[in-house]
């Protein structure tokens, strides 16, 4: 159906932290073209989910599998992973001093993009255009990267990250969260702009606010370390209403909604 | 294995020429030694006699009991003098030609002629290149090495000469005072402000050759100047001393900044003594950076003498395996309303030290001052060290200081974002350390700073498992 599409799959996966396993086999498949709603309770393992993916060296692989179009990333360094087309929004993107912003997103944008590499000057215009998106001030590109910047400035920067760079696959940890309305909107577009056939997106976020303007294909809810249910966007009207105790509810009384995780429905977004 | 780190490292550094000399004093330091000196310098009587004292207050003097291990050093097996060529020339074509090459290798003459407003080239005792640019020295600037100045301007260097760091100051500054060979003279008229950098490179090339020199700078009232140093040896692996004296006098409204970069291969003792003296509204500004050396015992100082004085020193140091970085900075405030800030960033790595020791006194009566000291250390490793010594002396309840200090590794959640972002687990370290700092890069003219990031890319190779 979509044979040109990328596909990051995601196979029972098995991850943890200091000894202890947090993710207990979760299973997704994203594609190009694609946006997906992860959500879940405090605890659940989105966030774990997300260090994973990238290969956080504190977080432990366990067992399963990780693959970006057919091949696996698993044990990769992060850099590499980036290199496949991966990319991590983080939910609280580190300060790094005296290094600016520009100057780091170029260098960031030239180890990724190898055979493409632009002029200083198409590169200052190009993020300067991304930061009119979020409704930043240019002056952030001399700032040093992150410092001093507030919450919301922090987390729109993550998305004119994520616009110059335009990986494959962006994984969005909760950049949704301390944000207020304002920024939520502008981030909101950040998000809608980069999403297009040759980009999967994969949303973090413990609240239903922002899928009111970056609209899911997939919704899935986290429990206890692995996906206890999928759906469409609709699903996340429901919680809204519900709460995420409804979803222990609808799990013990074997509820009318699909259990995607298990390995007998691998393919449970199409 | 390490060994072939560090000789990776230092490469462009190192390499030798053949020790060539027309004349060398014999190993050690006699009484005799001086007076050999003196006479080969062809010296004025009172110069001879202001060696001498010094060679008595040099023999007198304990080794210091405190900063780096100097145990090590062999004064019986140092040469104190070494002459490379009889001549000293104004174009690089007067210069020997293996001379000439070293400087070539090492960007000099290229420097010099893309934004440099005068040159001096020191290689083992003696300097053996000066120019400055036509239009400073129409305007009266002076910029020579120190011997001839002795010769050309007795007045001026007999008035000021030691006496910002008298012979008896310290050990190492007496030793200099002995047997001192070389340096830099500068002298910039009233009013006259010298808008492009001048700049001194220091060079050892033979083994076991200690270089002494000696640095004079005075700022007349209201001018300005901006000096630079630079400074390399090859390797051996037997010990070699630098131990310079570097005075400034910044008249009323003068502004003096002065940039070191500190770049010794890592058999080299670096024992210097730096010191300004500011007067009414004036402003020095030391701006160190210490890279090599095996041991440097540094603290560049300030005297605040004059009402509305500016100091500030802002220095790095860099400390690799079997290196110590003993730096730090002083400022004595002894007018009212001086001010004065320190700026100190250092980082260790495979097991090297670095040590910041600093001094601040504020005399009494002297109201109204303002001082900010800032100390970073950044240390990469389990093995490698950093203390930080801040002294403080404040005798005048009117002070307003502010210290702050921090130690701090690289976090490994840094390094995992920008490794998210493409970049390789050295790239980060790297873009982590020169970001660290950043606030010196920022202070040098733009050629240096791309060689320092070089040199600390250098460094910072064979960091990462």
């Amino acid at each position: 159906m979509r044979g040109m599409a990328d596909t990051l799959e995601i196979i029972d996966l098995h991850a943890g932290i200091e000894g202890k396993e947090i993710l207990k086999g979760v299973s997704l498949t994203v594609r190009t073209g694609e946006i997906h709603a992860v959500m879940g309770p405090n605890g659940s393992g989105k966030s774990t989910l997300a260090y994973t993916l990238m290969g956080h060296p504190k977080y432990k692989f366990i067992s399963g599998d990780i693959r970006i179009n057919g091949e696996s990333i698993v044990g990769l360094p992060p850099n590499q992973r980036a290199l496949k087309g991966l990319f991590l929004g983080f939910q609280y993107p580190l300060e790094i001093p005296g290094v600016s912003l520009a100057n780091f997103l170029r260098i960031s944008y030239n180890s990724l993009r190898k055979d493409e590499p632009m002029l200083v000057r198409d590169f200052r215009k190009l993020l300067e255009d991304k930061f009119e998106l979020v409704g930043m001030e240019r002056s952030f590109a001399t700032r040093y990267l992150n410092e001093g910047f507030s919450g919301g400035e922090k987390k729109k920067a993550e998305v004119v990250q994520l616009a110059v760079l335009r990986p494959k696959f962006a994984i969005l940890d909760e950049t949704d969260s301390g944000l207020d309305i304002d920024a939520l909107k502008l981030v909101s577009d950040g998000i809608n702009s980069v999403h297009g056939p040759d980009r999967g997106i994969v949303l973090i976020t413990h609240y239903q606010r922002i899928l009111r303007y970056v609209t899911p294909d997939f919704v899935h809810v986290m429990v206890d370390g692995r996906v206890a249910l999928s759906g469409g966007a609709e699903l996340a009207q429901k919680l809204e209403e519900k709460g995420y105790g409804w979803i222990k509810g609808v799990e013990e009384g074997g509820g009318e909604l699909r259990q995607p995780s298990m390995p007998d429905a691998p393919e449970q977004n199409h | 294995m390490s060994r072939q780190i560090i000789n990776e490292d230092y490469s462009r550094y190192d390499f030798k020429d053949p020790e060539t000399f027309v004349f060398r004093s014999q190993k050690g330091l006699t009484r005799s030694t001086v007076e050999e000196i003196s006479r080969m310098k062809n010296e004025p009587e009172w110069m001879r006699n202001f060696r001498l004292k010094a060679y008595d207050y040099f023999m007198n003097r304990p080794m210091p009991g405190w900063g780096g291990d100097l145990s090590n050093i062999d004064f019986d097996n140092i040469y104190y003098y070494a002459k490379p060529t009889d001549k000293m020339g104004r174009d690089w074509n007067e210069v020997p030609e293996n001379i000439k090459r070293t400087f070539e290798k090492l960007g000099i003459p290229e420097a010099e002629r893309k934004f440099l407003g005068g040159v001096g080239a020191q290689y083992e005792s003696e300097v053996v290149y000066h120019s400055l640019r036509k239009d400073l020295e129409s305007k009266g600037v002076i910029f020579l090495d120190t011997d001839s100045a002795v010769k050309q301007y007795p007045d001026i260097v007999k008035r000021y000469f030691g006496t910002v760091i008298p012979p008896n100051d310290n050990k190492f500054a007496a030793l200099n005072s002995a047997v001192w060979s070389g340096g830099s003279f500068v002298y910039v008229p009233p009013g006259v402000e010298v808008e492009v950098p001048l700049q001194a490179y220091f060079r050892i090339n033979s083994k076991n050759v200690g270089q002494f020199e000696r640095t004079l700078i005075i700022a007349d009232e209201n001018s300005k100047v901006h000096y630079i140093e630079g400074c390399t040896a090859p390797i051996y692996s037997s010990e070699s001393l630098h131990s310079a004296v570097v005075e400034i006098i910044a008249k009323r409204g003068a502004k003096v900044r002065y940039t070191t970069i500190q770049n010794w291969s890592k058999d080299v003792y670096n024992l210097v003594t730096k010191r300004a003296f500011a007067y009414e509204n004036a402003t020095v500004e030391w701006v160190d950076g210490n890279l090599g050396s095996r041991l440097t015992m540094k603290y560049p100082s300030i005297y605040l003498l004059g009402r509305g004085a500016k100091g500030e020193v802002l220095s790095i140091a860099f400390a690799g395996k079997d290196q110590h970085q003993d730096a730090g900075a002083k400022i004595i405030h002894l007018a009212p309303y001086t001010t004065s800030r320190i700026t100190s960033k250092s980082v260790s790595k495979d097991g090297g030290r670095t040590t910041y020791r600093g001094l601040l006194h504020v005399q009494k009566g002297a109201k109204g001052v303002k001082s900010t000291v800032r100390c970073d250390a950044l240390i990469l490793d389990e093995i490698s060290r950093t203390d930080t010594y801040p002294y403080n002396e404040i005798n005048e309840e009117t002070a307003n200081i502010t210290h702050e200090a921090t130690v701090g590794k690289i976090s490994e959640e840094a390094v995992f974002y920008l490794m998210s972002r493409g970049l390789t687990e050295s790239e980060a370290l790297n873009m982590i350390v020169m970001g660290f700092i950043e606030p010196f890069t920022k202070e040098l003219p733009m050629e240096y700073a791309v060689e320092l990031n070089r040199l600390i890319q250098l460094e910072m190779a064979g960091s990462v498992g």
